[in-house]
């Protein structure tokens, strides 16, 4: 029987990469999709602010692995033929969209009225204004938050191995059966994304307690 | 698209699906009740306990939170067994449930508890309160208040996050889901039914909550 020596470790090791370009995939798209989806979050038409209050409520209420399971078993009954990784990208897209794009939101929102109205007093159009006023003020305070959501990411891909996806804890899983030595695997598998996160939680809180102070600053000025 | 739906193979099992919403509703406020029991002694222990013992409840709280919640299930139902702790599918899925949100929860409640000001404890022990009422009624109620948004979106969380544990075939929504989809071949009329059910779960818990908010600590707050 084989068991769980270098090998095996640097199998479970060389996995996790997939679980780092997931989660890099779908930071991008979902950064896109998640920023057009405060912009449209704040937008002045009603109709629109519903339909993407509409999305994120939907992918915040609904369970991850419910997600993957309707884009996987969902868009191969169109007649669209679909890989583990197209599948996994676009739900996990859809899924940090919907998250960022609150997130974000809120950022948008803290930026005081008064920035929006002084903008406005100059004549400056509503996307101006948002470009040149309102987003480079946002994104200061967007920072801390979106490096923590990240961590989310990371740890969400996990459930992407429920559907065959291979990543580092479907990796450990295979590694697992292959060695009959769970009780060794596993534990390497949980370490594995500790040391992928906690650096990440660190930065994470170390941002926000420079924002912090930054912005005690700024509001004593 | 050739696809034809058919939703009445499914509506045919719709009693058993709300059998799985119930479990998942159960089980999510077991592990409510019992995580929130662990997060009140975590975050106690972590604002006046011995150093070593603050130590321990961070290292707790860092673990669980930057590590998966399906690995930390996987630890506690394919690890521990190879150390003498064998627990059935459903004890490991509550187990894993407790103790994640537990985590999540001790870090809430800690920053409620540290945004108590000392002068209300000084105010307690003026009043010759006994310590535990003043952790309790000065300390724990306000600081519970102060955080309750935060400690309801991470239940509502906790309760989307409870679908993993079907991967150990524990018994709620999802498992049940995945028994369904397997014997009538629907696949993706039973998935789309289930989280429906999520949603309409997640709606009516962020409203329970609110509701208990109000009766709580706005009604409640005169007496």
């Amino acid at each position: 029987m084989r068991s769980f020596g270098t090998n095996e470790f640097l199998f479970v090791l060389a996995a996790a990469r997939w679980t780092v370009v997931l989660a890099l995939i779908a930071f991008s798209l979902g950064g896109a999709f998640g920023a057009i989806v405060a912009i449209l979050r704040i937008s002045p038409f009603a109709p629109v602010r519903l339909l993407a209050a509409g999305y994120v409520q939907l992918f915040q209420g609904t369970p991850l692995l419910m997600q993957l399971f309707l884009v996987y078993y969902g868009l191969g009954l169109f007649g669209l033929r679909l890989d583990a990784w197209t599948a996994v990208v676009i739900a996990y897209s859809a899924y940090a969209g919907a998250f960022l794009g609150d997130i974000w939101r809120g950022c948008l929102q803290a930026v005081s009225r008064e920035q929006w109205e002084a903008a406005h007093s100059m004549s400056l159009t509503y996307l101006q204004t948002l470009w040149l006023v309102i987003l480079p003020q946002a994104a200061r305070i967007a920072i801390p938050p979106t490096v923590g959501f990240l961590v989310q990411l990371v740890k969400a891909t996990a459930v992407a191995s429920i559907i065959g996806f291979v990543e580092l804890t479907r990796a450990g899983q295979l590694m697992s059966n292959a060695t009959f030595q769970p009780t060794i695997v596993y534990p390497i598998v949980a370490a594995l994304y500790f040391c992928l996160c906690w650096p990440l939680s660190l930065w994470a809180q170390k941002l926000e307690t420079r924002f912090r102070v930054g912005n005690a600053i700024g509001a004593g000025i | 698209m050739t696809y034809v739906f058919q939703f009445g193979i499914v509506f045919d099992q719709f009693d058993r699906m709300l059998v799985g919403a119930w479990l998942t509703v159960q089980l999510a406020f077991l592990a409510l009740a019992l995580g929130l029991a662990v997060a009140i002694v975590c975050a106690y222990l972590r604002t006046t306990g011995p150093k070593p013992v603050r130590w321990l409840v961070m290292a707790y709280v860092e673990a669980i939170r930057n590590t998966p919640l399906l690995v930390q299930l996987y630890v506690i139902f394919f690890a521990l067994p190879g150390l003498g702790l064998r627990l059935d599918a459903n004890g490991a899925a509550l187990a894993a449930l407790v103790i994640n949100f537990g985590a999540y929860a001790t870090e809430i409640v800690r920053a409620g508890v540290q945004s108590i000001p000392v002068g209300q404890i000084e105010a307690g022990r003026a009043l010759r309160l006994t310590r535990l009422q003043i952790y309790l009624l000065v300390v724990l109620f306000p600081a519970v208040k102060a955080v309750y948004p935060a400690l309801a979106s991470q239940f509502v969380l906790l309760m989307l996050g409870s679908s993993v544990v079907s991967a150990i075939s524990a018994n709620e929504l999802t498992a049940i889901s995945n028994t369904l989809q397997s014997t009538t071949f629907r696949a993706f009329e039973v998935y789309i039914i289930a989280t429906l059910m999520y949603l309409a779960i997640a709606v009516a818990f962020r409203g329970f909550f609110a509701g208990l908010y109000w009766l709580v600590f706005v009604r409640g707050r005169g007496r």
